[in-house]
């Protein structure tokens, strides 16, 4: 995607355009900065949503359509997934893998049209589906996660760090939803459930053998469980014990480790950490 | 500062720094709003006689506060049935099962601790349970009340959302709410395989529930001795 030519069809429509977007430029000129193929994911969404101040002058609208698109980049990314593993074949063994992913499968699915509805409803305009290259290879389909549709230890780590970092993702960004009412709520609903998806895959590959360490359905530190630094960014950043000055450990006598403490918040990520993360998988 | 410059900068700045940040403004609200509590409680004390309603059970409060007041209430019972559930484990326990309710437990104290200190002189009482439903030699019995209160943990935490004014607050909420869904997609695996997230839990898009406080605390209080008064809490 080319901004320059974007700005300039934009300048040919409405003249006024970059002017009236002119407190913006600095914004606009560290995203160009911002180094290349991460600007290139990360410019559709910061984009779509610097045009729409710039035009609406409604912050809290742009700000909601911003969070739901990116909310749905990641659900685009999920679904397409859990759907390509369902047509793999010899991937998902039947009975409690099979089921349980055709579960998750069909959550991410309707997250996807969910949010294409009410972005689309309340006069948004939906986010297209990214190519995904789930190697996480950057489109070259040779990424460190390349069997990951033949390989169901593989496939099951990439499926749990997915969740687990839609977690964080969705939890960066709340605090741009306040008093987004009905649009909150809704960001809170597919959370959790993002929530009870990694609960159950952590349990699941716990159960076959296929976590590293002590895999739990919650996070412990900041450990994947899974044998692979690629996904620690993911994790790191879930350690802290402390909680808005409040210590965690042993609190008021109470027999609270540093594991238990990590354990007991989930912590957000960024918009920057999470489109880094998320990065080798969108072409 | 214009609003896209902030955003950009907060977009770029080291999750040190946005941990930083939020502690200090968190730190800097919760004491304005234990000053705005006291000040509340003294007022109604003097207008109890024409407020027969602020009689009826312990007060959680408004605002901001009321809804920490909220949780803290939910996470006092889910920390004391877990307690309990520890204490007397229900026969035929297996050691995975042991281990995993013991650190929910520890999750629901640390939980309940954490609003406990937050909250500072605002926080309510510690409140009474009562238990006398449940049967905590049974395994049935304790997993299906486990799953009860972790769904209604979820649907509490998701209704509350949009009554939080602090962004702080919101994220504190949303770091719990994680971890209560994680809780009842374990309690529910354990109860029976491949229901982490059923039709019974969601809805047709896929989506957790979300229930209003005075629709939680009608289902919780069949747990509590103690009553509680929401009637100053924030509503939609």
């Amino acid at each position: 995607m080319n901004l320059n030519n974007i700005i300039n069809e934009i300048e040919k429509v409405d003249g006024d355009a970059i002017d009236r977007m002119d407190s913006r430029r600095s914004a606009l000129k560290n995203f160009v900065n911002f180094g290349g193929k991460l600007a290139l994911t990360a410019v559709p969404l910061a984009f779509g949503s610097m045009f729409k101040k710039a035009y609406a002058g409604t912050k809290n609208v742009a700000d909601v359509f911003d969070v739901l698109n990116y909310a749905l980049t990641l659900e685009y990314l999920e679904a397409e997934f859990y759907a390509t593993s369902l047509t793999s074949p010899g991937l998902l063994p039947a009975g409690e893998v099979l089921n349980g992913i055709q579960t998750i499968s069909k959550h991410e699915t309707a997250h996807v049209n969910f949010l294409k509805t009410a972005i689309t409803a309340a006069g948004g305009t939906p986010v297209e589906k990214p190519t995904f290259d789930f190697s996480g290879g950057n489109g070259s389909g040779n990424g460190p996660f390349k069997d990951a549709f033949k390989d169901l230890g593989l496939f099951l780590a990439v499926a749990q760090t997915f969740e687990d970092t839609g977690v964080r993702a969705y939890k960066g960004r709340a605090a741009e939803l306040v008093g987004g009412g009905d649009y909150l709520t809704a960001a809170l609903k597919i959370h959790s459930v993002e929530a009870r998806h990694a609960s159950f895959i952590r349990f699941l590959r716990k159960n076959l053998g296929s976590g590293v360490g002590n895999l739990k359905p919650w996070i412990t530190g900041k450990q994947s469980g899974i044998n692979s630094s690629a996904v620690q960014a993911s994790y790191d950043g879930e350690e802290v014990t402390n909680q808005a000055g409040v210590e965690i450990v042993n609190i008021n006598g109470f027999p609270i480790s540093a594991d238990a403490a990590s354990e007991a918040f989930d912590e957000p990520l960024s918009a920057a950490d999470v489109l880094m993360i998320v990065d080798g998988f969108i072409v | 500062m214009p609003k896209s410059q902030f955003t950009q900068e907060r977009l770029v700045a080291s999750r040190e720094e946005i941990a930083q940040l939020s502690r200090r403004r968190f730190l800097g609200y919760a004491s304005a709003a234990t000053g705005l509590i006291a000040v509340a409680s003294s007022c109604k004390k003097e207008a109890t006689s024409s407020n027969p309603s602020s009689l009826d059970g312990v007060d959680l409060g408004s605002g901001d506060p009321g809804i920490l007041n909220y949780a803290y209430a939910l996470e006092q019972l889910e920390a004391a049935f877990y307690t309990q559930v520890i204490m007397t484990q229900y026969s035929g326990i297996s050691a995975t099962e042991t281990a995993l309710l013991t650190d929910i437990r520890d999750h629901e104290i640390s939980h309940r601790e954490f609003f406990k200190n937050a909250l500072k002189d605002a926080a309510i009482q510690d409140l009474e349970v009562d238990f006398s439903t449940i049967d905590f030699s049974s395994r049935d019995s304790v997993l299906a009340t486990a799953k009860a209160f972790e769904d209604l943990g979820v649907t509490a935490y998701n209704g509350a959302g949009r009554l939080i004014v602090s962004a702080d607050y919101l994220v504190i909420a949303g770091k719990i709410v994680s971890v209560e869904a994680r809780h009842a997609a374990l309690i529910r695996e354990l109860i029976m395989k491949g229901t982490f997230a059923d039709d019974t839990a969601l809805d047709a898009d896929g989506l957790d529930g979300a229930r209003k406080p005075s629709e939680v605390l009608a289902i919780a209080g069949t747990y509590l001795k103690t009553k509680i008064n929401a009637d100053n809490l924030p509503t939609y």
